[in-house]
């Protein structure tokens, strides 16, 4: 299938203290699948905002322009829904929620989205079988499943914690919003790993970061250039490097 | 759409939906007419099969009621309650013992299957002969204001331990009685504390022997089940020294349209090294989601450490009523006492609830821990109220208190009102209180990863009641959450 992710024209707004701000002003994007994309754009160009409109935050407005994800209306679906249908987003910072036990929240999620999927739910013990196998595999203590979700974890917790999510889940398209930001060089290594060992033909990513540094590690088919709410310009790998040594400035004349 | 402001619909729709448990069972009723002098007090002792001295107790409690005014202190408004309207007492009427369950009245039977609880229990609540096999759980059901049975007498027997109706205490154990009711809660006490004292029906009372552990969880079923019966409940609990107990109350009612007015009485006493532990799971009927019907629950809940190291904790989930009016409390008398208050209140709708606790100390180094939780939707209002009172002589004594109140919509209202009296200069008191709203973050958070609103409500109100969720013991904890989903909305857990 083409049409993985396909978004065209796409406009969104936030409401700031009563007065509507424009973000998005006409982005076209698509991701085929079994692809890494990834989107590079310096602060306010709208990077978090096109990925929390993609899995659904409804404090923003969609104004204009469409979205699809194999071939369905992404735009008309809860969070929930879209979740079922393999879309993952690993958050920037992700969300505390105090006295929930982990690992009771990764198995009621788990749970949650292989029903919706029509696949079987885990037993308790089938579960924890799973999970032990995951934060193994990214060198996370036990003791983190114990907890509530993300109070008092680091930040490298955290984000580990989003990859431990994302590969219970086993999303078909995966956004990473900056889940490099705050990483020591072992953590990204980690955090990299973890995407990569999802890559498959069947597994799509849109991996959102500042840096090339975690290029490095993910290596992205193709490198999204994002400014004033929209793509600006795309190209391969090597923008990344580019952009790094360079800066936006090039592009952004360009695209003026 | 803002999903809080969706959250707050979907928990209205869900409110909506008839209160689950709202039925009434049709069976014949022994009923006393309205109203309230000193002839219903002599009828109801009198249809007991009360001593005088008992006769003698209610007639004090009645006369003090009369001199006494309705309290109006608390944050909570209704109409004005007219005593003389209500039935003081109603029995169903007795038949022979059946033989098994086939011979029960299949109205109960429903009633039961409707609780959830289980035939077995069916079995020894409707007093089929041979039913007392091994259980974990001892029920002394009050079906409406009497015993219809008691449980695991001889069991519990064995073990030196007293567990009945507290109308067969009075008569059969009159010393015990005699002797500890009314000490924690004397009869003036307060206003509908008088009442209670003046009008019960019936009640448990529990006796565990010195050194003794009681070998399973006590527990008991309540139900409202006739119309306009006021049901004034009277439970006392004894522990002697070294003696443990853990008391289990659940309650549910039937669906009315007019106010039912439940005024309980509490007392435990603990004695030296002893411990009680009393936990409460209560949904009666909140009322319609207009604020309807639904019960008025004006309850005096106290328990005295009377003996050094003695250990009283109460535990409560309170989902129901459409008035709550409840400060369990404890008075720590023994020197090196412990008092504990774990409690989460639900309110939705129309919903009132004005509760907390006392943690009064009198004795050195005694300690005292609240941990209440607060939880209110749609258009209902919670209160909690607390005092924590140092006596002069509580040397060393040590409280910490943690109020937190969570809400859901912007309609409904979360109040903290805790007094502190210290007059000892050693004593310490801790304080927190926190109020917070379900954040959009949390939701979306909880959705992004496949969880329905209501799943991720559940899930995150499950969470805020964890600290007081995991004292309860386990045969409660799933009720609880069940209640907790009932409540508000979505699968807890």
């Amino acid at each position: 299938m083409s049409d993985f992710l396909k978004i065209q024209g796409l406009q969104a707004r936030i409401d700031a203290d009563g007065t509507p701000k424009d973000i998005l002003k006409g982005l076209d994007l698509e991701v085929p699948k079994g692809e890494i994309h990834a989107i590079m754009g310096p602060n306010g160009s709208g990077k978090s905002t096109l990925s929390y409109v993609l899995a659904g935050r409804d404090d923003y407005e969609v104004t204009g322009g469409s979205a699809t994800f194999k071939g369905q209306d992404l735009l008309a679906l809860d969070p929930e829904e879209r979740a079922a249908l393999g879309l993952f987003l690993a958050f920037q910072s992700p969300v505390e929620l105090p006295g929930v036990n982990n690992a009771n929240f990764l198995r009621t999620a788990v749970n949650a989205v292989r029903r919706a999927r029509g696949e079987a739910e885990l037993d308790a013990v089938a579960f924890l079988k799973a999970v032990r196998a995951e934060t193994k595999h990214l060198s996370m203590s036990d003791d983190m499943l114990k907890r509530a979700v993300n109070v008092g974890f680091s930040g490298g917790e955290k984000k580990r914690n989003e990859v431990l999510q994302m590969r219970l889940l086993q999303p078909s398209f995966a956004i990473l919003d900056e889940t490099d930001s705050g990483l020591d060089i072992d953590a990204l290594r980690i955090v990299a790993e973890g995407v990569n060992s999802l890559r498959s033909p069947n597994f799509s990513a849109l991996v959102i970061t500042h840096h090339q540094r975690l290029l490095d590690y993910i290596v992205p088919d193709r490198v999204h250039v994002m400014a004033h709410g929209r793509i600006i310009h795309s190209g391969g790998p090597d923008i990344a490097k580019t952009l790094e040594k360079q800066g936006y400035t090039q592009f952004l004349e360009a695209a003026a | 759409m803002p999903a809080v402001t969706e959250t707050r619909e979907t928990v209205e729709k869900l409110a909506k939906s008839s209160y689950e448990w709202g039925f009434e069972t049709d069976i014949e009723m022994d009923i006393a007419p309205k109203g309230l002098n000193e002839d219903t007090v002599r009828l109801i002792s009198q249809r007991k099969g009360e001593p005088q001295w008992m006769l003698d107790w209610r007639l004090k409690a009645f006369r003090a009621w009369l001199e006494m005014e309705e309290p109006t202190w608390a944050h909570i408004h209704y109409p004005p309650i007219d005593y003389q309207d209500a039935h003081y007492f109603a029995q169903p009427k007795k038949k022979p013992g059946p033989k098994s369950l086939e011979e029960v009245d299949p109205e109960l039977l429903r009633t039961y299957a409707k609780l959830g609880i289980p035939l077995h229990e069916q079995a020894l609540l409707a007093g089929v002969e041979g039913a007392e096999e091994r259980l974990p759980i001892a029920v002394d059901a009050v079906f409406d204001s009497v015993s219809v049975a008691t449980t695991f007498r001889k069991t519990l027997a064995e073990a030196g331990v007293i567990f009945c109706p507290i109308s067969d205490a009075i008569r059969e154990h009159p010393e015990l009685v005699q002797k500890y009711l009314g000490t924690v809660v004397p009869v003036a006490d307060n206003f509908f504390g008088a009442l209670n004292s003046a009008v019960f029906t019936d009640g448990s009372f529990v006796y565990i022997p010195e050194g003794v552990r009681c070998p399973m969880e006590l527990s008991t079923y309540f139900r409202i089940n006739a119309r306009n019966t006021g049901q004034f409940e009277r439970t006392l609990i004894i522990a002697e020294d070294r003696a443990t107990v853990s008391y289990l109350e659940g309650c549910t009612a039937p669906q009315r349209d007019e106010n039912q007015l439940h005024a309980a009485v509490v007392e435990l006493i603990a004695m030296e090294d002893a411990s009680i532990k009393y936990s409460t799971v209560q949904n009666w009927y909140p009322g319609d989601d207009e604020g309807r019907g639904g019960i008025y629950n004006f309850v005096t809940k106290r328990g005295i450490c009377r003996g050094a190291r003695s250990k009283i904790s109460w535990t409560q989930v309170e989902t129901g009523s459409a008035i709550t009016w409840k400060y369990p409390s404890c008075v720590l008398a023994g020197e090196g006492s412990v008092g504990e208050f774990y409690s989460v209140a639900v309110t939705n709708n129309h919903q009132q609830a004005d509760t907390g606790t006392k943690m009064i100390h009198l004795a050195p180094n005694t300690r005292s821990t609240i941990i209440a939780k607060t939880i209110s939707a749609g258009k209902s209002d919670s209160t909690y109220r607390g005092l924590v009172r140092m006596q002069p002589k509580a040397r060393n004594a040590r409280n910490f208190t943690q109020c937190d109140s969570l809400l859901i919509g912007d309609q409904c209202g979360a109040h903290t009102v805790p007094y502190i009296e210290s007059r000892n200069m050693t004593a310490r008191v801790e304080h927190e209180a926190t109020t917070s709203k379900i954040s959009e973050d949390e939701l979306f958070y909880c959705r992004s990863r496949g969880l329905s609103e209501e799943d991720a409500v559940g899930l995150i109100v499950n969470g805020f009641c964890r600290e007081v969720l995991k004292e309860l013991p386990m045969e409660f904890a799933v009720e609880a959450q069940k209640l907790l989903q009932i409540s508000l909305e979505g699968s807890v857990g």
